[in-house]
């Protein structure tokens, strides 16, 4: 691919130029994963989960991610903690780029400063490690808190923060409840006193009662420990509760990304337009302000996008040029990008 | 901030939610208290203990040198001298069959502790690091399946001595491919689990992972099909004893014992003498394999009470 050679030029020089309080620059980050045929494995297709997304974060605020299931936001965020290995652009973390650094020097920097807090509750603790144990493994693997001592005052402050009692520590993952596990995998995103903490789905798998407190405690966290948040959610209300701005990813690609308020206001983007007119809204006198926006079809397969507009399958507002042009990401408003041939003249 | 701007998520009283579990169990003791629950796999617990017991203290419990001829008592029915009567050369089989189990028991474990160590180790590095290296160690075990092994025994016990330590090498090294896909399968799908994902993002090393994550997760599948496995070696020792290729007499092995027994007169008309090698010989590889069923269930941490 010889386009990313130059985005990585393109990289370069805009790094110095960088705004100092931008933590995270992501430019045209693609993951493709091979898809396999036959006894031979050879490579058929692509599936292009995440394709081409650019936004940056800045430090102390919060990115919530929204798009229906399929839509590529996990994939971004794994990829963005480099669980997975970007097959192209860039991941500027304090403008260095970490898209293409091999484990051995993600671990001094990047396995310390950015981490994750999963979905599922059951499924992200070891079942066989007690809180304790798989509180102090970090410590342990980043020689960090050199004693026992030290890692137990550690372990207790992390309890204490993220409201669980101290005489936890020995007990093991099933004797908690549900929110009180996802409480100890925060605790655990905590440990190693990371700059960025990416929430995938952090809240879905748990009650609502539940949500509301996990919630809270991101939300006080970040004011106490000023940590930087990158939001993924398939629900539009909590991402609308907790971010600054609000990403829409459809089909791998941003679609739109704007400041909070403008988007869930006037949202642009026609899948941004559909997805906010399926939030139930309540007034007193019942009746409804939104026009309720159906979406006819499925989201189509990855492995093989629609050409020009990704979207325009879909799309209540489709026009002949949506078929076979691209449209940009471009700046519709003042801190407003939109992927649409709605907003701005066409590029010819 | 949103902190300032919108009014908190309403819900119950963020902290503390409620108290968790104040007298926690330590790991152990609710395996214990879930394998307690299965009566089979106590019984056959039992039995093993019996079995091992027997073994070990064969020297002392047996009543008669196992080797000791006594050429006017051949055949004799079980009886005061002979509780469970005797050979083809008047041995007695009560302390054959005792020291026999030393020889069954030996062949079994030691040769499924090597083939789940084999095992283990190349599943574990296949299915953690997956692609060519995945590709290459299972075709790899392909090939070793695919070995016509009976075969391959037969001319390897003809080519070294057979002894007990030739009989568990050979075991090992062809009975850990089962094994090998086994803890492959485990290690495919954990190494995807969320769990692991989370170590991996807090930087523990890849060795660590395996051993300290992954295995103690995968542990249950294995020890299930070892428990299974020293069933089959015991099995399989029998069966090479039977053709004349296992343990050489005058030792005797369960298996052994068997071999003297094929002639169909003595088979009918002492029916005692191949009958109590037999019953042990299945006696054995049943409680084994209601242990390992007991494991498997005790290991499980999602099926609860």
């Amino acid at each position: 691919m010889s386009e990313i050679g130059l985005i990585h030029s393109l990289g370069t020089e805009e790094t110095a130029g960088r705004p100092r309080d931008t933590l995270l620059e992501v430019k045209n980050l693609q993951m493709h994963f091979p898809v396999k045929t036959g006894v031979l494995q050879r490579v058929t297709g692509q599936v292009k989960a995440v394709d081409g997304v650019s936004f940056t974060v800045k430090k102390g605020k919060t990115i919530g991610i929204v798009g229906e299931s399929g839509c590529g936001k996990s994939t971004m965020g794994r990829s963005i903690i480099r669980l997975y290995e970007p097959t192209g652009g860039e991941i500027l973390y304090n403008g260095k780029d970490i898209a293409g650094l091999p484990e051995k020097q993600l671990h001094p920097l990047i396995r310390r400063e950015i981490q994750m807090v999963f979905q599922d509750p059951n499924a992200s603790l070891n079942p066989r490690k007690s809180l304790g144990s798989a509180l102090a493994e970090p410590m342990k693997a980043h020689n960090l808190y050199g004693s026992r001592q030290k890692r137990v005052e550690r372990i207790e402050e992390l309890l204490d923060l993220v409201g669980l009692h101290r005489s936890v520590i020995n007990n093991y993952p099933h004797e908690f409840s549900g929110g009180q596990r996802q409480r100890i995998g925060i605790a655990r995103a905590l440990v190693l006193n990371p700059e960025l903490v990416i929430a995938d789905e952090a809240v879905s798998a748990l009650d609502v009662s539940v949500q509301a407190q996990i919630i809270n405690l991101l939300e006080d966290l970040q004011e106490k420990l000023g940590l930087t948040y990158i939001f993924i959610s398939h629900d539009l209300s909590v991402v609308r509760h907790i971010s600054d701005r609000v990403g829409v990813m459809y089909l791998g690609k941003l679609v739109e990304l704007s400041d909070k308020e403008a988007l869930y206001e006037e949202p642009l983007h026609p899948y941004t337009q559909a997805l906010l007119s399926a939030i139930p809204v309540i007034k007193k006198d019942g009746a409804e302000v939104r026009e309720r926006i159906v979406l006819k079809g499925d989201l189509p397969s990855p492995s093989s996008p629609p050409p020009g507009c990704i979207f325009h399958t879909r799309c209540p507002y489709k026009m002949p040029m949506c078929e076979t042009v691209v449209p940009d990401f471009r700046e519709a408003a003042p801190g407003r990008q939109v992927a649409c041939h709605l907003y701005g003249e066409p590029p010819f | 901030m949103t902190l300032t701007e919108e009014p908190r998520l309403t819900g119950r009283p963020a902290l503390p939610e409620e108290p968790a579990v104040s007298t926690h169990e330590p790991i152990w003791k609710l395996m214990l208290r879930k394998y307690m629950k299965n009566k089979l796999a106590v019984a056959g617990a039992v039995l093993l203990f019996l079995i091992i017991g027997a073994a070990i203290f064969a020297p002392w419990l047996a009543p008669k040198d196992p080797s000791q001829q006594v050429l006017l008592d051949k055949l004799a029915p079980p009886g005061k001298d002979y509780p469970l009567g005797a050979d083809n050369l008047g041995r007695d089989t009560l302390s054959r069959l005792l020291f026999g189990a030393r020889i069954s028991l030996l062949v079994g474990f030691a040769s499924v502790a090597g083939s789940i160590f084999i095992g283990t180790v190349v599943g574990a590095v296949a299915g953690y690091y997956g692609g060519k290296l995945d590709a290459v160690l299972m075709r790899f075990v392909d090939a070793v399946i695919s070995f016509p092994s009976l075969f391959l025994l037969i001319t390897l016990v003809t080519i070294f001595e057979p002894s007990i330590m030739t009989l568990i090498g050979i075991f090992a090294i062809f009975g850990w491919t089962g094994t090998a896909r086994l803890v492959r399968g485990e290690f495919l799908s954990l190494r995807k689990s969320e769990f692991v994902l989370a170590a991996r993002t807090l930087g523990i090393r890849n060795g660590r992972i395996i051993f300290s994550h992954i295995l103690p997760n995968a542990l249950g599948p294995i020890i299930v099909s070892a428990t299974l496995g020293v069933g089959g070696v015991i099995l399989g020792e029998a069966a090479l004893s039977y053709l004349g290729l296992g343990i050489q007499p005058p030792t005797p092995s369960w298996g052994n014992m068997l071999q003297s027994a094929q002639n169909p007169q003595i088979m009918l008309g002492a029916w005692w003498y191949p009958l109590f090698p037999g019953l042990m010989i299945l006696t054995t590889v049943l409680a084994f394999n209601f242990v390992g069923d007991g494991l498997r269930d005790a290991f499980d941490p999602k099926i609860d009470d």
